[in-house]
C-alpha cells in the first residue's frame, strides 16, 4: 500500500493535502510527497521486494501511489551491467552502467510517468499531457494509452524526428515554435485553464518520485550496497535530485547500512550547461540559457531542480562537468565499441562526463562508479551516419574482395 | 492603455478573484510595487525584500524577464506580464 502522507513544500515546510498540486502557494517552492516512513520502514524488507515483481513496483512502499497494472508496461528494473572495457578505456577503477534505454519506451521517462499516470487515474482525471523534449512525450503517450486516457503532448518543432514518428503513433503530439522553456511555460499556463494531469507540472511531485527507483535498483542489484560514486545527466535536476534522495530513503528506511555518502556528480553539454556554469562559477544562482546541443533531451535551458541539483553535488562532494557535443558523439561511440550499448546524445553526455571527471582527478580509481545511460541510441539515429557500405558479391571471394581479415 | 497582469489560480483569492489585474506601463519593479501596494498579500507572497522570490518567474510578452533586463524590463502599454511558479518541468 502507499504510505504518501501530504506534500511538504521544500523551502518553507507549509504541508497540502495529497492532490494534483505542485507549488507552495505562500513562498512558490516545489512540494514534495512527504511518507509515513516509520509505516514504510515497518512494512518493507528485502525480502519483500525480491518476491515482488521485475519492475519498479517491487517498490511500491516507496511510491506515492497504490500499486496498479493499469499503467504497467514494465517499467523499471533495467540492467546494472558492469563495464570494465569502458572502464580501462576511460582510466577508471570500478565502473557500473545502468542502462535505462531497456524501459518499454527506451528511456527512463517510463520511471516517473508510470507513477504520474497511476495518479492521475487515483484524481480521476481523464487527460493526461506534459512538456517533453521527446522522450517523455513517447512515454507518457504510451501509457496514456495503457491506461485508456486522453493524451497531449507537447514538444519544441525541432526535436529528432524520430521521436516525434514513434510518438505520433500512441497519442497527440502538439509541436511548438519555440524551446523546450517555451513549451514549459506554456504547459504550466495551461495547467491554469485545463483540468489536465500534467505530468511534469501539476503531477511533478509524485512523477519526480518514480525517479527514485534508480537508486532502489541500483543498490539491490549491488547486492544490498551503495556505491561510491555517481554521475547522472542534468536537464531539469529531477532525475539526480531524486537519485540522490533515494539513497538516503534506504538508508532511512533500513534497506542498507548507514555510513556512506554516496558522491553525487552531475553531467551535462556545454551548449545547455546552466547548472554546470553555477558550479564552476561556486554560485547558487543558476542562470537560465537558451541551448544550442545535440543533446536535446537534456536541453532545458531553466531547470526546474538546477538549485537543488547543485546543492546535492556539493553536499556529497561531487561536481558537474560540462562536454562539447564532439566529445558527446565520440563518448557514444566509445559507448557502442566497448560495451556494446548504443545510447542517445544524453548517454553521450554522460559517458563523456565519466571521463572528463576521471581526467580532472575529480573521481578515483578506488571508487565504485555507476553511470546512468537514460536514453537509447535508435531514438537518434541521425547521429550515426553509417556512410556508404559496400554491397559485396553473395561469395566468399565478394566477402574477401574487401575484408582482409583473417581472424 | 494600461498593461495587465495575469494572476495565477491559486492566488486570484487575493486579487478578489482577478485572474488579470490592469497596471500603468513602467519598469516591472514599479509595477511589481503597484501591485503588492494595492494586493498587500500577493505582494508578499510573490515578493521577497521588493524582489521576485526564487522560485516564481516572471514573463513579459512570453519571454523570461532574466533575458530581458530582469526587474528593470520596461513594461509598455498593452503588453501582458505572467506569472507562474519555476518548477514545473523536466
Amino acid at each position: 500500500m502507499a504510505f504518501a502522507e501530504s506534500l511538504i513544500c521544500r523551502e518553507c515546510s507549509r504541508t497540502y493535502e495529497l492532490g494534483p498540486l505542485y507549488y507552495c502557494e505562500h513562498c512558490f517552492g516545489p512540494l514534495e510527497v512527504a511518507y509515513d516512513t516509520e509505516a514504510v520502514s515497518a512494512n518493507v524488507s528485502r525480502e519483500k521486494i525480491a518476491a515482488g515483481p521485475p519492475t519498479l513496483w517491487r517498490y511500491a512502499d516507496l511510491l506515492p501511489v497504490e500499486p496498479t497494472t493499469a499503467t504497467d508496461l514494465g517499467a523499471g528494473f533495467t540492467p546494472l551491467v558492469r563495464a570494465d572495457r569502458l572502464a580501462a578505456e576511460l582510466g577508471l577503477g570500478e565502473l557500473w552502467l545502468k542502462n535505462d534505454s531497456l524501459n518499454p519506451t527506451n528511456s527512463f521517462k517510463d520511471r516517473p510517468v508510470t507513477v504520474a499516470v497511476a495518479k492521475a487515474l487515483e484524481f480521476g482525471l481523464k487527460t493526461v499531457a506534459c512538456a517533453s523534449t521527446g522522450n517523455l512525450a513517447n512515454s507518457v503517450a504510451a501509457h496514456a494509452a495503457r491506461a485508456g486516457l486522453t493524451s497531449f503532448v507537447f514538444v519544441p518543432h525541432d526535436i529528432e524526428p524520430s521521436k516525434i514518428v514513434a510518438t505520433a503513433a500512441l497519442g497527440t503530439v502538439v509541436r511548438v515554435d519555440g524551446s523546450y522553456d517555451d513549451v514549459n511555460r506554456l504547459c504550466a499556463q495551461l495547467n491554469e485553464e485545463y483540468s489536465w494531469g500534467i505530468v511534469n507540472v501539476n503531477l511533478r511531485p509524485y512523477y519526480a518520485e518514480g525517479s527514485k527507483t534508480l537508486a532502489f535498483e541500483t543498490a539491490e542489484q549491488l547486492g544490498w550496497e551503495l556505491p561510491d560514486h555517481v554521475v547522472i545527466p542534468v536537464a531539469s535536476g529531477a532525475l539526480l535530485t531524486k537519485i540522490a534522495k533515494g539513497f538516503r530513503e534506504l538508508v532511512d528506511v533500513g534497506l542498507v547500512e548507514p555510513g556512506r555518502t554516496v558522491r553525487v556528480s552531475g553531467a551535462q553539454a556545454e551548449g545547455c550547461s546552466p547548472v554546470a556554469t553555477a558550479f564552476a562559477e561556486g554560485t547558487d544562482e543558476v542562470r537560465p540559457q537558451r541551448p544550442d546541443t545535440i543533446a536535446k533531451s537534456l536541453a532545458i535551458g531553466d531547470p526546474a531542480d538546477g538549485f537543488y541539483s547543485l546543492r546535492e553535488v556539493r553536499d556529497s562532494g561531487g561536481a558537474v562537468a560540462a562536454v562539447t557535443d564532439t566529445e558527446i558523439v565520440e563518448a557514444m561511440r566509445t559507448l557502442a565499441r566497448t560495451e556494446g550499448i548504443l545510447t542517445e546524445p544524453a548517454g553521450g553526455v554522460t559517458v563523456a562526463s565519466l571521463a572528463k571527471l576521471a581526467r580532472e582527478g575529480r573521481m578515483n580509481r578506488s571508487e565504485r562508479v555507476v553511470a546512468y545511460i537514460t536514453g537509447h541510441g535508435l531514438k537518434t539515429p541521425e547521429v550515426f551516419d553509417p556512410g556508404s557500405l559496400e554491397v559485396i558479391p553473395a561469395t566468399i571471394g565478394g566477402f574477401q574482395s574487401v575484408y582482409e581479415t583473417k581472424e | 492603455m494600461p498593461a495587465t497582469v495575469r494572476i495565477p489560480t491559486s492566488l486570484r483569492s487575493l486579487t478578489d478573484g482577478s485572474a488579470v489585474v490592469e497596471v500603468q506601463p513602467g519598469k516591472l519593479d514599479e509595477l511589481l510595487g503597484d501591485l503588492a501596494t494595492r494586493y498587500p498579500e500577493l505582494g508578499e507572497r510573490l515578493l521577497e525584500d521588493g524582489r521576485p522570490r526564487r522560485f516564481v518567474n516572471i514573463f513579459v510578452a512570453e519571454d523570461d524577464i532574466r533575458f530581458l533586463d530582469g526587474v528593470d524590463t520596461p513594461v509598455g502599454e498593452g503588453q501582458v506580464v505572467t506569472i507562474l511558479p519555476a518548477v514545473a518541468g523536466g
